[in-house]
């Protein structure tokens, strides 16, 4: 207290250490914990919660756990979960029913688009432009015929693509095309010219007033019936369109709040220095906007990660799909508590890196450029 | 001109030239009237201020010369360019007439020097090497070189005005429109930017500046316009314009503003 007595000619008072109660650990705890009597109390409740929770969970999932091999349930001789039958359904659970002797061609696929993705998303990694060309452009193409066959190599029908292989199928082309078509609907939703404006208030009004399991039963079912006779487009297309134009028109939406909240004065800017349309909004509205909706884009992103399981209501069996098909076997009935877990750390790594990349970009763009 | 004050001093050469033509212009905002039969003339060279009461329609005006505002009568040829509907003539107009603005609207996910650069990259099809170097001298001459790599919001609002300046200047335009240019600065920044306005005016720029600061009218500028709801009410050299008035609407605001 001595410190705070001393007197000081004005204006020359020393910087101070602050106590000892407002810093390290101490402080930490104090602030965060046991700051008044009620969070103490809270404080006290939720450790008892995880304490109810958290090691049944841990002795379930690991400790009385089954991981050896095996070929039916009843090789899972103890209480715990049965990964016994994940192993034995591993292949069905990845690839569907993928021939065995041709997954090789879609671990490169998938090999391929990681690498291509790492490069695009990781800050130091040069030659962007080369990247994103060959993801966006060269990539697909590769990816088509290594998937479904062609050049010589040995067709796979769709249908017998199943699994996490078709989930991330779906999942990446439904985010790669519904973020551009989501732009383009909300920069249409804000056109000037009335016949671009009120197709895209109405394909977007459409699209969000109808569930997900409904476009996709239409393009399932009542899409081919407008076909005229013999033509015919894939099933598995027919979703990935569903879903791609389903998402584009939330994304379009949150988008459109991003782009609200540009001020009018960065359109007056730039058409002042001679930009048109497509300019002013490319260099100068949209990486502001986008930046602002990173949140509510990841946020649609994810949604789409999770709606492709809903394409089992059209005969297509994903993740989730083979893994509750797994339990079912007769051989391993009862293991539908594990096939559940599996599926949720599989969704939940996959939900959470997006989540993750997603703050991580937004401290990114932020730090650029910072009042 | 003969004038013996501020930059006249300086033997300016207004050319017979004409750079602007407005010619019964008039524009309405639903039903109200904002601008009525505005004829203006403005040569190459020409300082022009424009003052009047706020809602005189000042800002509206030069708003029109670049298309920010359209006009529903009347004719408006820049650089025997006319304006209409059409997109192509007006991004032309764009192109040649730069703007300054009250909030700057500087660009705030890019640096200064990306800033200055965008438009001659983008729409003069500068190569990137060149348009920097542009950049950087233009920077010089507003005296913030060191300012190149730091984002708008790290500077202050007079600085943040004299990179807006610069950034207009890199089209190279044949016209400078400052709409208010000090309005939204702290009183110590005013001068500086304005030093900035008065050394452009020196190079022999046509400019058209709505402002309130009477000192800049009376150095810089070789006619000074006075507005009041949507019309031209006066206009004359700043020497009769100040110590002569003629209407009593004009004595009235100068009045207001010069005694307070």
């Amino acid at each position: 207290m001595a410190d705070i007595a001393q007197r000081h000619e004005p204006g020359h008072h020393p910087d101070m250490a602050p106590p000892a109660s407002e810093i390290g650990v101490i402080g930490w705890l104090r602030r965060n914990l046991f700051s008044s009597p009620l969070n103490t109390l809270l404080t006290f409740v939720a450790s008892y919660i995880i304490y109810l929770i958290v090691p049944p969970l841990i002795d379930w999932a690991l400790i009385s756990a089954n991981w050896g091999p095996g070929t039916s349930k009843a090789a899972c001789v103890k209480s715990g979960a049965c990964w016994t039958m994940i192993r034995a359904r591993f292949g069905l659970l990845m690839y569907g029913f993928y021939p065995a002797d041709l997954r090789w061609r879609v671990d490169v696929t998938f090999v391929m688009q990681f690498v291509a993705m790492g490069a695009l998303l990781i800050e130091k990694v040069p030659n962007k432009k080369y990247w994103a060309i060959f993801f966006f452009l060269i990539y697909p193409v590769i990816a088509f015929f290594l998937l479904y066959g062609g050049l010589g190599m040995l067709h796979v029908d769709t249908s017998q693509w199943g699994g996490l292989m078709l989930t991330l199928v779906l999942a990446t082309t439904g985010i790669v095309t519904s973020l551009p078509l989501g732009i383009l609907l909300a920069l249409g939703r804000r056109s000037n010219l009335p016949v671009i404006r009120f197709l895209s208030i109405g394909f977007i009004e459409f699209v969000r007033g109808v569930p997900l399991i409904s476009v996709l039963f239409m393009a399932s079912v009542v899409f081919p019936l407008f076909l005229p006779e013999g033509m015919n487009f894939d099933k598995l297309v027919r979703a990935m369109v569903g879903i791609a134009l389903f998402s584009a028109a939330y994304i379009a939406e949150v988008i459109r709040g991003g782009l609200q909240a540009i001020p009018k004065g960065q359109y007056e800017g730039a058409m002042s220095l001679g930009l048109n349309y497509w300019k002013m909004n490319l260099l100068i509205v949209l990486p502001q906007a986008l930046k602002i909706s990173i949140p509510g884009i990841v946020n649609s992103f994810i949604g789409l990660f999770m709606d492709t399981t809903l394409v089992l209501i059209v005969g297509q069996i994903e993740l989730l799909g083979m893994a509750q098909s797994s339990a079912r076997d007769p051989n391993w009935l009862g293991t539908i508590n594990t096939a559940l877990a599996f599926v949720s750390v599989v969704y939940f790594s996959f939900c959470f890196s997006m989540s993750r990349y997603s703050q991580y970009l937004e401290r990114k763009l932020h730090r650029g450029h910072k009042r | 001109m003969g004038q013996a004050i501020g930059v006249s001093d300086q033997a300016m050469q207004i050319s017979d030239e004409v750079m602007i033509g407005m010619d019964g212009v008039h524009k309405w905002y639903g039903q109200f009237h904002v601008l009525k039969d505005i004829n203006l003339t403005v040569h190459k060279g020409e300082r022009i201020v424009i003052c009047g009461p706020s809602g005189s329609g000042k800002s509206t005006l030069i708003r029109c010369i670049n298309r920010l505002e359209e006009h529903q009568r009347g004719k408006i040829v820049v650089d025997k360019v006319e304006l209409g509907n059409d997109i192509k003539n007006i991004e032309l107009v764009r192109r040649e007439v730069g703007m300054v603005f009250q909030h700057f609207n500087l660009f705030p996910h890019l640096t200064v020097l990306e800033n200055l650069t965008l438009a001659p990259i983008w729409v003069r099809k500068m190569p990137r090497a060149q348009a920097e170097e542009a950049a950087m001298l233009y920077l010089k001459r507003v005296k913030i070189p060191e300012q190149a790599k730091k984002y708008p919001g790290q500077l202050s609002g007079g600085q943040q005005q004299r990179v807006a300046i610069a950034r207009s200047l890199c089209m190279n335009p044949k016209v400078m429109l400052f709409d208010e240019p000090t309005s939204a600065l702290d009183p110590e920044m005013i001068k500086e930017v304005l030093d900035v306005m008065i050394e452009l005016a020196q190079s022999g720029m046509t400019m058209i500046c709505v402002t309130h600061e009477m000192g800049f009218a009376r150095t810089v500028a070789n006619r000074v316009i006075f507005m009041d709801c949507g019309a031209i009410i006066e206009q004359n050299d700043p020497e009769r314009f100040f110590n002569n008035p003629q209407s009593e609407r004009t004595k009235l605001f100068l009045s207001q503003i010069l005694h307070h």
